[in-house]
């Protein structure tokens, strides 16, 4: 495989081609935000967070779905990506029913602390405050679609990684969200393991563990890329 | 013609409110009236969300007495969960709740109160706070002031965080209470306890010069309602649920799940505080009092020597069954005095650094109520669950709403006594505030709101013309 060198963020950098700008830019220490992201499954450029600007072209491209090329001149934090990151961030919150103090992953959530270190100190939408269902069928874990923002984490890595493909999306725009099974309640998707995979992947307090108060719930989302890595590894039978 | 004056904002208490003092055609007095102007509709929004959940969202109604509604959401989750919890994570708890009681009375006392009392109710204004305080007295502002830390101390040696600890949860508790922190509260006690003693002792010495407040602040024989220990002791967070009426005579004990049966919530045309009164008497006439006044009234015994010794005399100088509501600050003080007791005992005790804290279960029953004495009274959490644990039906019957006919009453025979026709001065707005302030309600809790509360006193004429307002 060859190698090319590309510029991000006036930083000379080698890169094997055919890898991500996300990679890349993480490998070399240059931190570009993500939420749909998760090491160990495929991209879904959904959450638009890691848009970076490559000059010469005029689109704003996704990071985690862009391949590093010869001659590359990358910008991760120009002040219109700044201002495009905040106003994401925005949305998110503006669209579903965020409220940090009583979730049950304040402190662990990935929404939160983007929120803090993009500098989004505010909201400058109306709060839509839909009434969304909780459902906690499952015995072990639950879903408060309130605090999903559809970044498909779940439904990859329970396809990907677990196999079971339970999760996916139903509907369209603002009326999307994830199901399991045929839109069953959890507690009758046959299909699920009760892995509690998407739970470890959810980067909220969408998905969390039943019996869980505020700011209970830790999630270990590392151990997600560990299974992928030591499976391709055959790090079990070695 | 009939005239209204009307007080609004109140100040110095927690919440926003308005009194309308309704004058007959002769300009005298006919009723007080106190309206809470706030509305928060958390029995509403609760509804559907997991019930695990209520500790910590109960807990934002209010950030004087969150721990209050951790309690008593806590215990309603216990029950729902069908289980007994840890011997040790009750006694955290409960040693959470002194602390509760110790800050929150503290504050009411001295940084809400005591300036009325060691400055003067004819001070001015601008100095009659908890600065004017410092100014006059040093050594009481930072003794109240260290009181209420210590309290707040307790709360986060066990919570992590003074206000807002998602510590107590259905099951149990979260996490127990480090060696260094319960050493470190142990050093502080002796201090609390010396505070208040002092706090106690100025306190009687100016009971003599208050003759006429203990008379027009409040003085009415009603009902009271508190918990009290099954052996007759002064109880905060378990034991039963009692009502006696003005002599002493216990009326019911009621079964804290069956509480609906014994009290009914009025709806006030002109508040958005509920009215809750025991049904057998009906309403108005059902109106009881709850709160520190009522736990002393109820209780035989505080069940720790300094405050026992302090119960015997103050039911010497109150006459036995205590009628005036200025004697809620006394009350106060022995609560305290009898929490610091406690918070000793119980840090003393080697059972209270167990690591079981919590039992696990999944849902067992679809209805529980929760009951527990916040500082200011009784606490009422009641849940419907369906079977996957998600809220159907949440009813809160918070100790400022069970004052509210009492609070009315209180500012009516204050009003009557002071009010002379069609302007209301402000050492007269300040007195009727001061009646309000005794009960030290807790106007958040109440309408389940924020902020602080200022105050607005209207004057109302017999035809409904407002002839005078005042207003902080």
């Amino acid at each position: 495989m060859s190698v090319v060198t590309l510029t991000i963020d006036e930083k000379i950098v080698s890169a094997q081609e055919g890898q991500t700008l996300l990679d890349v830019a993480r490998e070399n220490a240059i931190d570009i935000p993500t939420l749909c992201h998760l090491d160990g499954v495929s991209e879904a450029a959904a959450c638009r967070l890691c848009l970076v600007e490559v000059v010469g072209t005029s689109r704003l491209l996704p990071a985690c779905v862009t391949r590093a090329a010869e001659g590359m001149v990358v910008h991760t934090t120009t002040p219109k990506l700044v201002e495009y990151r905040r106003m994401i961030l925005e949305l998110f919150f503006t669209e579903r029913n965020h409220v940090c103090s009583v979730c049950v992953a304040n402190s662990a959530c990935e929404l939160q602390a983007l929120a803090a270190s993009q500098g989004m100190i505010h909201v400058r939408l109306d709060y839509l405050h839909p009434h969304l269902p909780v459902d906690t069928s499952h015995q072990q874990f639950g879903i408060d679609h309130n605090r999903c923002i559809l970044c498909t984490r779940c439904v990859r890595a329970c396809d990907e990684i677990e196999g079971a493909h339970t999760w996916d999306v139903a509907g369209r725009g603002i009326h999307s969200r994830v199901i399991t099974d045929l839109a069953q309640p959890w507690g009758e998707a046959t299909s699920c393991t009760s892995c509690g995979k998407c739970v470890q992947a959810c980067p909220t307090g969408a998905l969390f563990r039943q019996g869980s108060t505020v700011a209970e719930m830790q999630k270990d989302r590392e151990q997600l890329a560990f299974l992928v890595r030591a499976r391709k590894e055959k790090q079990w039978i070695s | 013609m009939s005239t209204r004056i009307v007080i609004d904002p109140v100040t110095r208490i927690e919440g926003h409110a308005k009194i309308s003092i309704f004058l007959d055609e002769a300009d005298q007095v006919k009723e007080a009236r106190f309206h809470v102007v706030e509305f928060r509709g958390f029995e509403r929004f609760c509804v559907g969300r997991p019930f695990t959940e209520m500790a910590g969202l109960s807990a934002r109604v209010c950030g004087i007495c969150p721990v209050s509604h951790i309690l008593a959401s806590s215990k309603t989750g216990d029950r729902l969960l069908a289980v007994t919890i840890p011997p040790a994570a009750e006694k955290l708890r409960r040693l959470m709740n002194l602390g509760q009681i110790t800050q929150s009375h503290a504050l009411s006392f001295f940084h809400l109160s005591a300036p009325d009392f060691l400055l003067g109710w004819e001070s001015s204004p601008a100095t009659r706070n908890v600065f004017g305080l410092i100014a006059a007295n040093k050594e009481v502002a930072r003794g109240g002031i260290r009181l209420r830390q210590f309290g707040q101390e307790i709360i986060e040696a066990l919570g992590g965080r003074k206000i807002h600890p998602a510590w107590s949860v259905p099951g149990g508790v979260r996490e127990p209470l480090p060696t260094e922190r319960r050493d470190y509260l142990l050093s502080r006690v002796d201090e609390a306890r010396t505070t208040t003693q002092q706090a106690i002792s100025a306190f009687k010495d100016l009971l003599d010069r208050f003759s006429e407040e203990i008379e027009v602040f409040g003085k009415f024989p009603s009902l009271f309602l508190s918990l009290v220990g099954r052996d007759g002791e002064w109880e905060h967070y378990d034991g039963i649920l009692r009502m006696i009426d003005a002599e002493g005579n216990t009326l019911v004990d009621i079964d804290p799940q069956r509480y609906f049966d014994y009290l009914g919530e009025h709806i006030e045309h002109d508040s958005f505080l509920k009215s809750p009164y025991y049904k057998p008497l009906g309403y108005p006439q059902g109106a009881y009092r709850v709160g520190p006044l009522a736990r002393l009234n109820i209780c035989q015994r505080m069940g720790t020597p300094l405050a026992d010794a302090e119960l015997v005399e103050y039911r010497q100088r109150g006459g036995g069954i205590v009628h005036s509501s200025f004697f809620f600050h006394y009350a106060r003080l022995i609560e305290i005095l009898c929490a610091t007791e406690r918070i000793k005992r119980l840090l003393e005790d080697p059972d209270l650094m167990s690591n079981r804290l919590r039992a696990q279960a999944s849902i067992n029953n679809l209805e529980a109520v929760g009951v527990s004495e916040a500082p200011r009274g009784t606490l009422f959490h009641h849940y419907c669950v369906d079977e996957n644990g998600l809220l159907t039906r949440v009813n809160m019957i918070i100790a400022t709403g069970q004052n509210a006919l009492p609070m009315n009453s209180t500012i009516t025979q204050i009003a009557r006594r002071y009010v002379q026709g069609r302007t209301i001065p402000e050492p007269i707005l300040n007195r009727i505030e001061a009646g309000i302030r005794a009960f030290d309600p807790c106007l958040s809790c109440s309408t389940h709101a924020a902020g602080q509360m200022p105050l607005l006193v209207q004057l109302i004429a017999a035809d409904g013309q407002v002839v005078d307002e005042a207003r902080r």
